[in-house]
């Protein structure tokens, strides 16, 4: 296929419905309402449905119900929206449901604004709504990117029974760029004999998708499946982006909008012959750890560089483990950094730890 | 020696954890039949609310969904939508429908989701020890309000079948009760057309059962017959509050 210049929001879209996604469940919310608007045009073209829903909270709950009935199914919004969905995210992760969730940050807290902002990675990265569990998140950092991971997400949520959530922002939704939709190449996935779908095939158990485990021995059982589950998706799901970092003294840790940011900002240092790199989570969750702490043996200082006040910049100090120098370089207010603002903190990293 | 009865297969061989007298042991078997006798038992998905039916899912032997406490009726909308042909019910009680679900349930009503849903109306909070409900009558002592419910100070109970009514999406709603045999009757012949006139793509078909609640209202069985007889149907009506189908 053809490469198209498409606005990231409908590229996710479009990519959702190339790897089968029939349903949709959504509310308004800027700055990602071409996601929905996209999905209504779309899906009934291809026999599917789209369902604008009373609330967040209901959309959520429609996509508990059409996944747990073994559809492949998504919902998208934004930051405020996301937080009125994660009592039903809470449910769908304990009740092992696999669906698409799109978050396109924006800035908070509250109402905030409707620019760019990365400060919901801890909401993503550490559960989000109550009790324990995790997201498979996925941050795009282009357009193409984006699409690529929509489908790989809906693959991953199949895989291992687990919501994904796609982390991107403002930027990435709003921005045009050209994409090109590759042949989908679906994994082989299990079945779905979870489903509850109607009980006709009685060579199954009677599906029941619960999230209710009262007796604690049954609840400890649950939990240490999901436990078993997250560290086999760390050992394979794994994602991570390594930008000249063989060499590099400096190491910028950023994800999404700001890590394209910060490419070009390395090209620039590295002409004038400061040797830094760019490591780039692309699962937030799982974080790659090793990258981080394989880095730390060879480069001097690390800085990481998000659109918040300082989220991301932990799950480094946790992998470097105090083994070098972590620094922090923030927008806020739903402000993007620009090239020479990070230029800036590589020269003062630099300055600070040659 | 012949058989003269037998317990409806959509109902599992698992004991109902009610309390004695509680009336939704019987609510439970008419919707059991129900779905038995329209023979969708195999083509059948409810849905179990947050409240004393929370463990509804062990009792009807159909494929099942538990939902977080009000959202029944909007997974109940994402199962229908995937299953087209499909019996959907939702069984909720009136904390979960009438209180922290009222959205779902409006907006479904609303849109016509081709699904039955059975609102329990005992006018308390069983499972979590007896709390005031918004269906809970004026004057009604509860452990939240042990004065007795004040208009004044939280209103008049919300009658939800003739707010449902009112949305052109419902096609069916009746109120139908449980504390005397004809009466049983009568809901269980509501609870089947419902689920028929949703089989038939009627639109949103709503069964409002009042119920008993012995436990938590302080009396014996037959003394919550008898309550629920003289105070909570003068306020909520019996009978069909529409059927345009």
């Amino acid at each position: 296929m053809a490469k198209k210049l498409m606005k990231g929001s409908e590229a996710i879209g479009e990519a959702a419905i190339q790897a089968g996604c029939r349903f949709f469940f959504g509310y308004p919310i800027t700055p990602q309402n071409e996601i929905p608007e996209y999905m209504s045009r779309r899906l009934p073209q291809e026999g599917g449905v789209f369902l604008q829903a009373e609330s967040e909270v209901a959309a959520i709950n429609m996509v508990y119900g059409a996944g747990g009935s073994g559809a492949r199914v998504m919902t998208s919004s934004s930051s405020p929206g996301i937080s009125l969905k994660q009592e039903g995210i809470s449910y769908i992760a304990c009740a092992e449901i696999p669906c698409l969730i799109c978050n396109m940050m924006r800035v908070g807290p509250g109402l905030g604004g409707i620019q760019p902002a990365q400060g919901d990675y801890f909401q993503a990265t550490k559960g989000g709504g109550h009790g324990d569990y995790h997201l498979v998140v996925l941050a795009p950092s282009t357009v193409q990117e984006a699409a690529n991971m929509v489908m790989e997400g809906f693959d991953i949520a199949d895989t291992y029974r687990i919501p994904v959530m796609l982390l991107g922002d403002g930027m990435i939704g709003q921005i045009m760029e050209p994409v090109e939709f590759a042949d989908y190449k679906k994994r082989e996935l299990p079945p779905k004999t979870w489903a509850a779908t109607g009980w006709d095939d009685k060579t199954r158990e009677r599906a029941v998708i619960n999230s209710l485990y009262i007796e604690p021995e049954q609840m400890k059982v649950v939990s240490e499946r999901l436990l078993k589950r997250y560290a086999l998706i760390k050992e394979r799901e794994t994602q991570v982006e390594l930008y000249n970092t063989e060499d590099a003294d400096y190491i910028i840790a950023a994800y999404g909008t700001t890590a394209r940011i910060a490419k070009s900002a390395i090209n620039k240092a590295r002409q004038m012959g400061i040797k830094v790199g760019l490591i780039r989570p692309k699962t937030v969750w799982p974080f790659p750890d090793e990258a981080f702490s394989k880095a730390a043996d060879t480069a001097k200082a690390f800085i990481t560089i998000e659109m918040s006040t300082g989220q991301m910049v932990e799950d480094v100090r946790l992998a470097v483990n105090g083994k070098k120098p972590v620094e922090f370089f923030g927008t806020l207010g739903g402000f993007v950094p620009s090239t020479e603002d990070i230029l800036e903190q590589i020269i003062k990293l630099k300055e600070a730890h040659e | 020696m012949a058989v003269v009865f037998e317990k409806t297969k959509m109902l599992t061989d698992v004991p109902f954890h009610y309390c004695p007298g509680c009336t939704h042991g019987i609510a439970h078997r008419l919707v059991a039949e129900a779905v038995e006798e329209l023979g969708m038992q195999d083509k059948a998905i409810g849905i179990a609310p947050v409240g004393c039916a929370v463990f509804a899912y062990n009792y009807f032997n159909c494929d099942m969904m538990e939902a977080a406490h009000g959202r029944a009726p909007a997974v109940a909308t994402g199962i229908k939508r995937v299953h087209p042909d499909k019996l959907v019910f939702s069984y909720q009680g009136d904390g979960d429908l009438a209180s922290i679900g009222t959205a779902e349930i409006v907006h479904a009503a609303a849109r016509g989701e081709k699904v039955t849903t059975i609102f329990i109306n005992n006018a308390i909070y069983g499972m979590t020890g007896g709390q005031m409900a918004p269906t809970s009558l004026e004057g009604q002592v509860t452990t939240t309000s042990p004065y007795g419910r004040k208009r004044e100070h939280c209103g008049l109970p919300i009658r939800m079948s003739e707010l449902i009514a009112t949305l052109d999406g419902a096609c069916y709603v009746e109120r139908v009760s449980l504390h005397d045999v004809p009466n049983i009757i009568k809901a269980k012949n509501a609870i089947k057309k419902a689920m028929k006139y949703q089989m038939e793509g009627k639109g949103f078909t709503f069964i409002e059962v009042l119920s008993t609640c012995p436990t938590n209202w302080g009396k014996t069985p037959v003394e919550a017959l008898k309550w629920l007889k003289e105070n909570m149907i003068p306020y909520y009506p019996l009978g069909v509050v529409k059927e345009e189908v």
